[in-house]
This record gives C-alpha cells, sequence and structure tokens, in this order.
C-alpha cells in the first residue's frame, strides 16, 4: 500500500499506532514527488535531507505516539508564509534566493503539532492571479489535464494536495485563491474568517483581505487543520481573540434543520452548463439530506469584482513599496536612490504585479482617492450588509465557487479582466470577511475536470461551513477520485 | 468618480510608485487599465452618499501593546538577506549631499 494517497486522518491513526514511522512518511511522498512533480512543477523548492532529519527527530522523540494532531504528517507552504531556514520567494524573481528568518505564526502552530516543513509551492507572483501563470518561476499544471492551469493563486498548493504529492498544504486567500484553485483541482480548501488565523509571517498583499487556509484531501482533514491554525496571536493586530471550538466535533452533526441560502445573482446567464448542473445536483443532494433550501438575495454582488480591484490593489501598492532593493532581494544599482529604486523594481516585478501597483498607486493618488479607493470602500459596506442581512434567513449559503472548471494555459493571460472576471464568486467573501470553503461536487464530461461547491458561512461560523461541507462529502463519492498521473 | 480616464498618465503614476516601465509595458498597460477604469465606473450608478466606509472585517480597533523591551530577530540574520551591508548596517547610495 502506498501511504502517499492516505488522508491526514488516516496516516494520523497509523502514525499514532506506531504502524509507520515519519520517515517511511516522508520517504513515500518524496518518492511521490520524484515521479509526478516533473510534469506538475509545484513545488518551488525542496530539500529531501531536511524532511527526512526532521521526519527522524520526530520518530526519536516519539511525539507521533502522543496525540499531538500532526504528529509526523508532512505539509506544504505556499511560498509567501515564511518558515525558518527556506527560501521564501512569494514566486517572484525580486525576491531571488531571500531565506526566511523566522517561522510565521501558523508554522509554529504546525511545528508544534508535529508536522514536518516539507517544501515551499509554487503561486502567482505576490499571490496576484488566478491561474499560477504568474509566477516567475514557470506554471504549475493541473493533474487532471496538464494542458490547463491549476488555479490560483496558491495553485502549487493544490495540485500538490490534489495529486497526492502533500498530504495537506498551506494557502493564501484574498479574492479566492484558496477556493478557486481548490474548485479547479478536484480538493478541499478553506478561507476562515478574517481575524480567525494569524497572518504573521505572511508576506502581505492586501492586508484588510488577506487570510491563510489550509488545503486537504477531505473534509475531516480541513477541520484538523483548522484546529492547528486558528487562534489568537498578539502579534496579528487583526487577529480576534475568541475561543477555538474543537472543528472535527461538529462534523458529523449533519445538515437537518439547517437553512441553506442560495444567492440568486449567483445562478447566471454565461455559467458554464456543466458546473450549474453539478451545483444545483449538489443543492438537491442537500435538501435529500434534510436541509432546507431558501433563496436569498445578495444585491451587490454585480459590484464586487470593481470594488476589490480597487481596494486589493491600493493596498497592494503600499504593501509592496518594500520591495526597493535596501533589505532583501535583488538590487539593480542607479544614479541615486530614486533612480536605484526605480530600475530594482522595474527589473524585479512581473506584469501582472506592475498592472496592479499602477492601478493602485492611481486609486490612492491625490484627485483620485475620493472617486476610487473611497467609493470602493464605501460600496464594500453595501455587500458587507448584504451578507448581514442574507445570514439572518439561513445558516450558510451554498454557491458554485467558479463560473467553470479550469481553462487553459495562456487562453486568458491576454486580458487581465477576463481574469480578474473569473474570481466572481470567489471575491465578495473577502470583502465581506465571512469564511468559506470549496469542495468537489463533479466533474465535466470531457475533458474530465473537477467541479468545486463553495459553501460559506457567517463570521465565526466556520464549524457550520465545514458541518455542511461534510454531511455533502459524505453522501457522495467526489472527494475520492484522484487524477491518472 | 474620474469619467474621463484618457487623462490616466501612466508615467507620473510609474513615477509615484518608483518603478520604472519601458515605453511597451507604458503603452500596454495604459491600454489595459483604461479598460479596467472603464469597467470600475460601474460604481458610479451607485448612491454611497449616506453609506459608511469599511477598511476591513474585523469588530477590533484599536490594539495596542505595553511598550516594554522584548527579544528580537538576530540582525545578522536579517542583514544576511540584504544586498549590500557593512558593520551592521544596510547600504544605500548617498541621500543627501
Amino acid at each position: 500500500m502506498s501511504l502517499h494517497t492516505l488522508t491526514v486522518h488516516q496516516l494520523r491513526e497509523k502514525l499514532r499506532r506506531g504502524a509507520v514511522s515519519a520517515r517511511a512518511t516522508t520517504q513515500s511522498l518524496l518518492d511521490r514527488i520524484q515521479v509526478v512533480d516533473g510534469k506538475l512543477k509545484a513545488y518551488l523548492w525542496l530539500n529531501a535531507e531536511d524532511a527526512l532529519a526532521q521526519a527522524d527527530e520526530i520518530d526519536r522523540s516519539g511525539i507521533a505516539r502522543n496525540g499531538k494532531l500532526l504528529g509526523g504528517v508532512p505539509i506544504a507552504i505556499k511560498d509567501v508564509i515564511n518558515v525558518e531556514g527556506q527560501p521564501c520567494t512569494c514566486g517572484s524573481k525580486i525576491l531571488k534566493g531571500h531565506t526566511s528568518v523566522y517561522d510565521a505564526f501558523v508554522v509554529q502552530r504546525l511545528r508544534d503539532a508535529g508536522a514536518i516543513l516539507l517544501g515551499r509551492t509554487n503561486m502567482d507572483e505576490f499571490a496576484m492571479g488566478s491561474s499560477t501563470e504568474n509566477s516567475s518561476w514557470g506554471v504549475t499544471r493541473n493533474p487532471w489535464d496538464l494542458e490547463r492551469i491549476p488555479g490560483g493563486s496558491s495553485g502549487g498548493s493544490a495540485a500538490a494536495v490534489a495529486a497526492d504529492e502533500a498530504f495537506a498544504a498551506l494557502g493564501t486567500d484574498t479574492g479566492g485563491s484558496i477556493r478557486q484553485p481548490a474548485a479547479l483541482c478536484g480538493c478541499v480548501g478553506f478561507k476562515p474568517t478574517y481575524g480567525r488565523v494569524s497572518r504573521y509571517g505572511l508576506v502581505a498583499f492586501a492586508s484588510s483581505l488577506d487570510q491563510i487556509g489550509p488545503f486537504t484531501k477531505d473534509v475531516a482533514d480541513c477541520a484538523l487543520m483548522m484546529r492547528v491554525l486558528a487562534g489568537h496571536d498578539r502579534h496579528d493586530s487583526t487577529s480576534v481573540p475568541q475561543p477555538v471550538p474543537d472543528y472535527t466535533v461538529a462534523l458529523d452533526k449533519g445538515v437537518k434543520g439547517l437553512r441553506i441560502g442560495l444567492p440568486k445573482e449567483y445562478f447566471i446567464d454565461g455559467m458554464d452548463r456543466e458546473v450549474d448542473g453539478a451545483v444545483r445536483a449538489a443543492i438537491k443532494k442537500l435538501q435529500e439530506l434534510g436541509a432546507e433550501i431558501v433563496e436569498i438575495s445578495l444585491p451587490h454582488t454585480d459590484y464586487a469584482v470593481a470594488v476589490y480591484y480597487l481596494i486589493a490593489t491600493a493596498e497592494a501598492s503600499a504593501n509592496l513599496a518594500r520591495f526597493d532593493g535596501v533589505r532583501y532581494g535583488a538590487r539593480v544599482t542607479g544614479e541615486d536612490v530614486i533612480d536605484m529604486y526605480g530600475k530594482t523594481r522595474g527589473a524585479g516585478f512581473g506584469a501582472e504585479v506592475k498592472r496592479r501597483i499602477i492601478l493602485g498607486t492611481y486609486a490612492l493618488s491625490a484627485g483620485y482617492y475620493d472617486a476610487y479607493y473611497l467609493r470602493a470602500q464605501k460600496v464594500r459596506t453595501l455587500i458587507r450588509q448584504d451578507f448581514e442581512k442574507a445570514f439572518e434567513k439561513c445558516d450558510a449559503i451554498v454557491t458554485p465557487t467558479s463560473p467553470e472548471a479550469a481553462f487553459r494555459i495562456g487562453e486568458k493571460t491576454d486580458d487581465p479582466l477576463k481574469m480578474y472576471l473569473s474570481d466572481i464568486f470567489t471575491i465578495s467573501v473577502n470583502l465581506a470577511g465571512i469564511c468559506g470553503v470549496s469542495l468537489p461536487c463533479g466533474f465535466t464530461a470531457s475533458p474530465r475536470l473537477p467541479i468545486g461547491l463553495q459553501v460559506l458561512g457567517k463570521p465565526f461560523g466556520e464549524e457550520t461551513v465545514l458541518r455542511v461541507a461534510h454531511a455533502y462529502e459524505q453522501a457522495t463519492e467526489w472527494h475520492k477520485q484522484r487524477p491518472g498521473l | 468618480m474620474a469619467e474621463d480616464t484618457s487623462v490616466f498618465d501612466v508615467s507620473y503614476v510609474a513615477h509615484l510608485a518608483r518603478m520604472y516601465l519601458c515605453d511597451a509595458e507604458k503603452q500596454k498597460i495604459s491600454a489595459q487599465l483604461k479598460d479596467i477604469l472603464a469597467y470600475v465606473a460601474k460604481l458610479n450608478e451607485l448612491d454611497v452618499s449616506k453609506v459608511e466606509p469599511t477598511a476591513h472585517a474585523t469588530p477590533l480597533s484599536n490594539i495596542l501593546r505595553k511598550d516594554e523591551v522584548r527579544p528580537s530577530i538576530d540582525r545578522d540574520k536579517v542583514l544576511n538577506n540584504a544586498p549590500e551591508q557593512a558593520r551592521g548596517l544596510f547600504i544605500v547610495p548617498k541621500i543627501v549631499e
């Protein structure tokens, strides 16, 4: 039997009983990566020796057997989250050669839980993109069809988990960057409530929207990972000091008596027919399982993409000002310091990052701030209120994650607006600061590509979201499907 | 909202961002941003005169900590990532004459 195909909860049971060692587990994963990652390119950096040394240390100390939540389980990390001693490039050549000097809060949590920090996964440069095509280090392939994108920006993490190259992985979600690639690769991806998981040690993109979350093979693993990641951290002033429930406990409560809202604005003309069919079948399944389906309205949905691309780019233009050739990364020398900044940033950033820095700088510039940034923040309030009103009528909301399955590499690279619109169902969630998950709910016929179902919950409603997702997952077989690599 | 996006001066904005763009990049970004700005103009359809802005989505505000000395990250480790450093300092081009 091959260990790499196991879920975290299956593997954990074996590790706890001592039936397998952390070294054997890690070796099995390294072997799998050796076989398939040449095709997928999910990993940017991997050090087999270092991973096995961590595994040996865990085997020596015996912590896998004493109930630690992730004792001996290797986890992959998106290349935007700091792991001390490992490279961190954010998918950008401007950070080529950069080595992290401290652990992110979530990485410290993983270490405390006994996890092995396996390697760094590919991403769109500074998490800006929906396809992983914007990485400075080359595109990651979708494990279901190597000619297609894995989604983005956390495409490497999604592809690694879907292809059994990782038991679980961390990603980040600013406008859908966990949920959309999870949908397109056929795994589970969770975006926690804003403030639920500390961002200390995450390289910031848009600070009012960014959240860290897990990619897993099933919903039970997702709950397990959330138990490890969630919690208050004094190093992140947006971290909310609210108790963390044991997310694994509520999983089996079922959906009987829960009201599930369907926003009419999310079932639109122009959506892919097979996606529409799969999501409608999933809703029927939830109804059969005892959920009450109610129609709701999120009337400002149509404005979300516009709001997002003003707010996210404005925040990014400020956050990315730090990449100036002084403290880290590459430097291009100039006649004076201003010339050095300009040349360093001009040479170091890729096309999409430049486009967004220009848009964000413009939206914040004198004379345009009120017209663009402030107006976007006001419409953001309307979007947030839409959800508040909707959640008076329902306990969770179900929608498609993405209007279409994985598209072809290169298909949207020349039309940024078209690319932005592929995030239409995920973006509002970040603007409202609520939580949501994507999980598999079917496949297109030809080619066979995964389709994702999105379940959304109230702020700090993680338990309800996981409960709905788990009930659906356990009544279907989609999560057991694996790509034939 | 500024309706006339033809006034968009990419060279000026690139200067504000301290980021050089070559002529081909300027041309391409100008054209693409015209489309994007035309798209975001849809926000003008809404009356937001009585709406408060949302800066972030947490219920928290003014998070303060005690002003106390704590250990910080090792200076040499940090400097090791710098393009140029000497004697415990980042080296930059001369700023004042």
